[in-house]
């Protein structure tokens, strides 16, 4: 075993210091050493994209980037995704729209979809399916994560939200 | 946030809605617990030594240079094994027939037979550590002569994989009614072909895993599996631990597809690891250890023929199956064949059926139920040969299904077997109306014109689940060591809400929300007030766990049963409390209460109260509110529906893209619509996978070369297109709530509509039939051989 190297980086708005073996993975220190077990583990070749979370803002398989190099950065993972209570639009419309089945796939499927929506607020149905390619579900056959992430755009635009306090007035 | 779309004050009217299921919040949220999310204090990490030949003596094994290692806490071979009670059990005893079942221990005995089999364990407590020193265990193997071709394996001269038997035949039986041969000499036509149906994998999310802990004499075994409760069974056998003292967990569990209807050698290896060590141990399947020793699905060849009358009129159906069994079983792979043979008539009035099955060792993993079970085999060969006899005819392949659909139920096969229910002209009425055929030939025969190609595949599918009659499946039936009922307890709770428990093991279909539907209806609740209990063998009764879409038509049923017990027992009370006869007590709007005199009522917690504090109960009544039921069906279900397939082959690359999906699907009332959906659309995409890119692949030597996802393509989002299904609803008679099963339908239906599909599309140019998986090398070959 190698010497442990110090890193320091913010998880779901905390800040963490560490000891990590150089090659431990992100994913692995996530689960393993952070107890966040809502992060997922798939596959060993960075196919099924279980193990999404957002670094610094973005998409990535945490099974793909060591410990180390997640040093100085902000990681959000799924358990980070809510704000208290109020569940994130892609955690209501997986909800609504029966968006998982077996959930395995599920944190990491909203992971990249937030990720997508960030890029591209308003995807088309093509847009939406290119954009999830990395991530496997073996439940769902997609048809309701696609209709879900629809859903979850039309709410964060706000449009929804709009339509919707018009018909209540 | 409510579980209901809308708020009632509970009662009557849950069943049929679409609620979002109770399940969900813990999933979108990352705080489910499935089994890699469980460490205990102290706990050792396993990693297996695997097999890296496919037939070979094993000589010599070294392990102690990994054994030094630092952290390293112990490692075992086979020998160590020795005290095992008995091999890994394989449960299909069918009368009369012979079934060659080799030992298959959870580590190797002096020799392997396939590519992964695990030759050694080291437990350690350091995740990375142990998977280094696995790499220093030296093995030597005498390697053996290999068979992969189920077909050279049965030649003579051929390697045999297991001596004491003098052959890799694992067995030969058949199913049949009618004469066949009778049925065939008076055919004015015989439609012969040669179907095969590749290997494939289930390929769940969740790899694999299974941690154990020993304490004081009971051993817990937490796993990934969906049969917990045959789980327990089987460890007590395999162990020699009396069955009470063992408890298994199956957690949150991240899809199963058949995969983990298994219990498979790792799952009692760490259970003896926790015993030897006194330590808890843990194992988890990479998606390499996955793909290699999680047990494969179909691998069937088959021989079919089918005989008609010119104008159409099936006479009979003769299909010769051979099995590839892999090289050892698993605890019921050798009978998954027996469910082809079972839906061999298809929807079609067959007065003679016969299917000859062989299965066959091979020095590849075990095959065993993947999602279907046989049942996409049987539709595969009878949708797609129903399409190349037409064609044989002349005729419209529609027209000679109509011809040939049955039309009276209950309806007995000559292999007797008896139909349910079923509207087969009413699903492809609904199918076709949603297509709209007319409009899509006129734009077919447009766009050849133009070079592109598009074509429209059917399938009109029956299938068998709901397993099953105990009589039908068990020892004296067709040969299972088990028996088939279903239980349920409903356990009312002082204040008046509710603990339902069931037999059955769900991993993502959704039970605790449909399930607390009928408990709900029953009891004047809201499903929120129902907790549905599952997966662990310490709370309820005994139950048989959750495969061959039996949880609804066999688990709701008992669940449902139970709550009218409960009900039944509430009646009396609030009968007796109300001064009026328990037949005038109704269960409405949230109470119970006096049929014509609403506001004489009393809720569940009224009655709870009476019930857990019993000062005025019915004379000779029990205190308590809290019921068993264990459910045995009369009979299967046969869900059956019509699905069409609309796809666009690209003639210069041989690429397939499936641009409609309509599925319209029977399977009896729905408890919850959406539910019925999901499971239709994920099914389907399973047939989609094997039909279009899954297939496992193993070299003439033996070695799998479809070992990861970048080799095992199962689709993304972006190879599959939106469904568009509808139902129609047929009751099943066999149970109270009319319903049949559905969570295999989909991957059953699925692959002889994209077949089909492709195959129309490509008439023009000549090509007439097709094997799965439709590569686009093979489609572009298909086409250049066409042409030619
Ligand atoms: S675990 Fe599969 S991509 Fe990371
Ligand atoms: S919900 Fe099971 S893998 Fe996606």
């Amino acid at each position: 075993m190698s010497s442990k190297v110090p890193i320091r980086l913010s998880v779901n708005g905390r800040v963490r210091e560490l000891d990590v073996e150089p090659r431990l993975l992100l994913v692995h220190l996530l689960r393993d050493q952070l107890g966040l077990t809502g992060t997922h583990v798939g596959c060993d070749t960075s196919n099924c994209g279980a193990c999404t979370v957002h670094l610094d803002g973005e998409a990535v398989k945490s099974c793909t980037v060591l410990a180390v190099q997640a040093d100085g950065t902000k990681v959000t993972t799924i358990e980070g995704l809510a704000h208290g209570d109020e569940l994130h639009p892609l955690q209501e419309a997986f909800w609504e729209d029966h968006a998982l089945q077996c959930g395995y796939c599920t944190p990491g499927m909203i992971m990249a979809a937030a990720d997508l929506l960030a890029r591209n607020p308003d995807p088309s149905e093509e847009e939406i399916r290119h954009g999830l390619e990395g991530n496997l579900c073996r439940c769902t056959g997609y048809h309701n994560i696609v209709k879900a992430v629809q859903d979850a755009a039309e709410v964060m635009h706000g449009s929804a939200v709009a339509d919707r306090q018009e018909v209540s007035v | 946030m409510s579980v209901t779309e809308e708020r009632t004050s509970g009662g009557n009217g849950f069943v049929g809605r679409r609620l979002k299921r109770k399940e969900d919040p813990r999933l979108i949220t990352g705080r489910a617990t499935y089994v890699e999310d469980l460490t205990l204090p102290g706990t050792l990490y396993a990693a297996v030594v695997r097999s890296p030949e496919a037939h070979a003596r094993i000589t010599s094994i070294d392990a102690s240079a990994a054994a030094e290692r630092a952290g390293i806490e112990a490692v075992f071979t086979g020998e160590d094994l020795a005290d095992m009670a008995a091999p890994c059990p394989m449960v299909w005893v069918p009368p009369g027939v012979e079934v060659h079942v080799p030992e298959h221990w959870p580590l190797a005995r002096g020799k392997v037979g396939y590519v992964g089999q695990a030759v050694a364990v080291i437990l350690g407590g350091d995740k990375y550590g142990v998977v280094d020193a696995a790499e220093d265990v030296v093995v030597e193997y005498d390697a053996l002569p290999v068979v992969v071709d189920p077909e050279a394996a049965l030649e003579p001269g051929a390697p045999v994989i297991h001596e004491q038997f003098g052959t890799n035949k694992v067995f030969e039986w058949s199913l049949a009614g009618g004469d066949v041969d009778a049925a065939l000499a008076e055919a004015d036509v015989v439609l012969e072909r040669r179907i095969v149906n590749h290997r494939t994998a289930g390929a769940a999310i969740e790899p694999r895993g299974a941690m154990a802990e020993w304490r004081e004499g009971r051993l817990t075994l937490w796993s990934s599996t969906q049969i917990p409760h045959i789980a327990r069974v089987i460890l007590s056998i395999q162990l020699g631990i009396s069955e009470e003292k063992i408890r298994v967990v199956a957690p949150e569990v991240g899809g199963g597809f058949g995969s983990k209807l298994q219990v498979y050698g790792e799952e009692v290896l760490v259970a003896w690891c926790a015993r030897k060590t006194g330590k808890p141990v843990k194992w988890t399947a990479t998606r390499s250890d996955d793909m290699l020793t999680t047990h494969h699905g179909r691998d069937q060849i088959d021989d079919v023929r089918i005989g008609a009358k010119r104008d159409g009129t099936l006479t009979g159906i003769h299909v010769k199956v051979i099995q590839d069994c892999g090289s050892y079983h698993l605890i019921e792979g050798p009978v998954i064949p027996t469910f082809t043979s079972c839906v061999i008539s298809g929807a079609y009035d067959f007065p003679a059926v016969r299917t000859d099955i062989v299965g066959v060792f091979t020095n590849k993993f075990t095959t065993d139920a993947i999602r279907g079970a046989g049942r996409p085999e049987a539709t595969h060969l009878i949708e797609v040969c129903m399409d190349q006899l037409a064609d044989e005819l002349g005729m419209d392949a529609l027209e000679l299904r109509r011809k040939n659909f049955i039309t009276e139920f209950p309806n007995e096969r000559p292999h007797g077997f008896v139909y349910d229910s079923g509207n087969y002209h009413g699903t492809l009425d609904r199918c076709l109306e949603m297509l709209d055929l007319e409009a899509f030939r006129s734009e077919q025969a447009e766009l050849r014109q133009r070079g592109v190609y598009r074509g429209v595949g059917f399938s009109t599918y029956v299938e068998i689940c709901g397993l099953g009659p105990s009589r039908a499946l068990g020892p004296d039936g067709w040969g299972m060591q088990g028996g088939y009922f279903e239980s349920a307890q409903v356990r009312v709770l002082p204040t008046g809400t509710v603990m339902a428990y069931t037999g059955t093991s769900p991993h993502g279909q959704g039970l605790e929300t449909s399930f607390a539907q009928i408990v709900a209806d029953r009891l004047g609740l809201d499903p929120e007030a129902v907790e549905v209990i599952h997966g662990d063998t310490n709370t309820g009764p005994f139950g048989k766990d959750t495969y061959g879409s039996r949880s609804l038509a066999v688990g709701g049923e008992a669940i449902a049963r139970a709550a009218e017990k409960v009900q039944d027992k509430a009646k009396r009370i609030v009968a007796h409390k109300l001064e009026a006869a328990p037949e005038d007590i109704e269960v409405a709007e949230g109470a119970f209460r006096v049929k014509g005199s609403p506001d004489k009522s009393l809720t569940l917690a009224d009655v709870a109260t009476e019930a857990y504090i019993p000062g005025d109960l019915p004379e000779g009544m029990e205190a308590g509110l809290d019921e068993i039921s264990f459910y045995d069906p009369t009979n299967f279900v046969w869900p059956f529906g019509a699905h069409a397939c609309v796809t666009e082959v690209d003639v210069e690359t041989g690429r397939v893209e499936i641009l409609r999906w309509i599925a319209v699907d029977d399977c009896g009332p729905a408890i919850n619509p959406m539910l019925i959906e999901g499971q239709v659309h994920g099914g389907v995409v399973h047939g989609i996978g094997q039909a279009l890119f899954e297939q496992i692949v193993y070299d003439e030597h033996g070695q799998l070369v479809t070992g990861s996802f970048v080799d095992y393509a199962v689709p993304t989002a972006a190879e599959i297109p939106s469904f568009e299904t509808d139902r129609t609803e047929t009751r099943s008679p066999t149970n109270s709530l009319g319903v049949k099963g559905v969570g295999e339908a989909g991957t059953i239906a699925a692959t002889p509509a994209i077949v089909n599909s492709v195959i129309d599309a490509l008439r023009p140019l000549g090509v007439t039939y097709l094997d799965m998986p439709l590569t686009p090398m093979r489609v572009w070959n298909a086409i250049q051989e066409a042409r030619r």
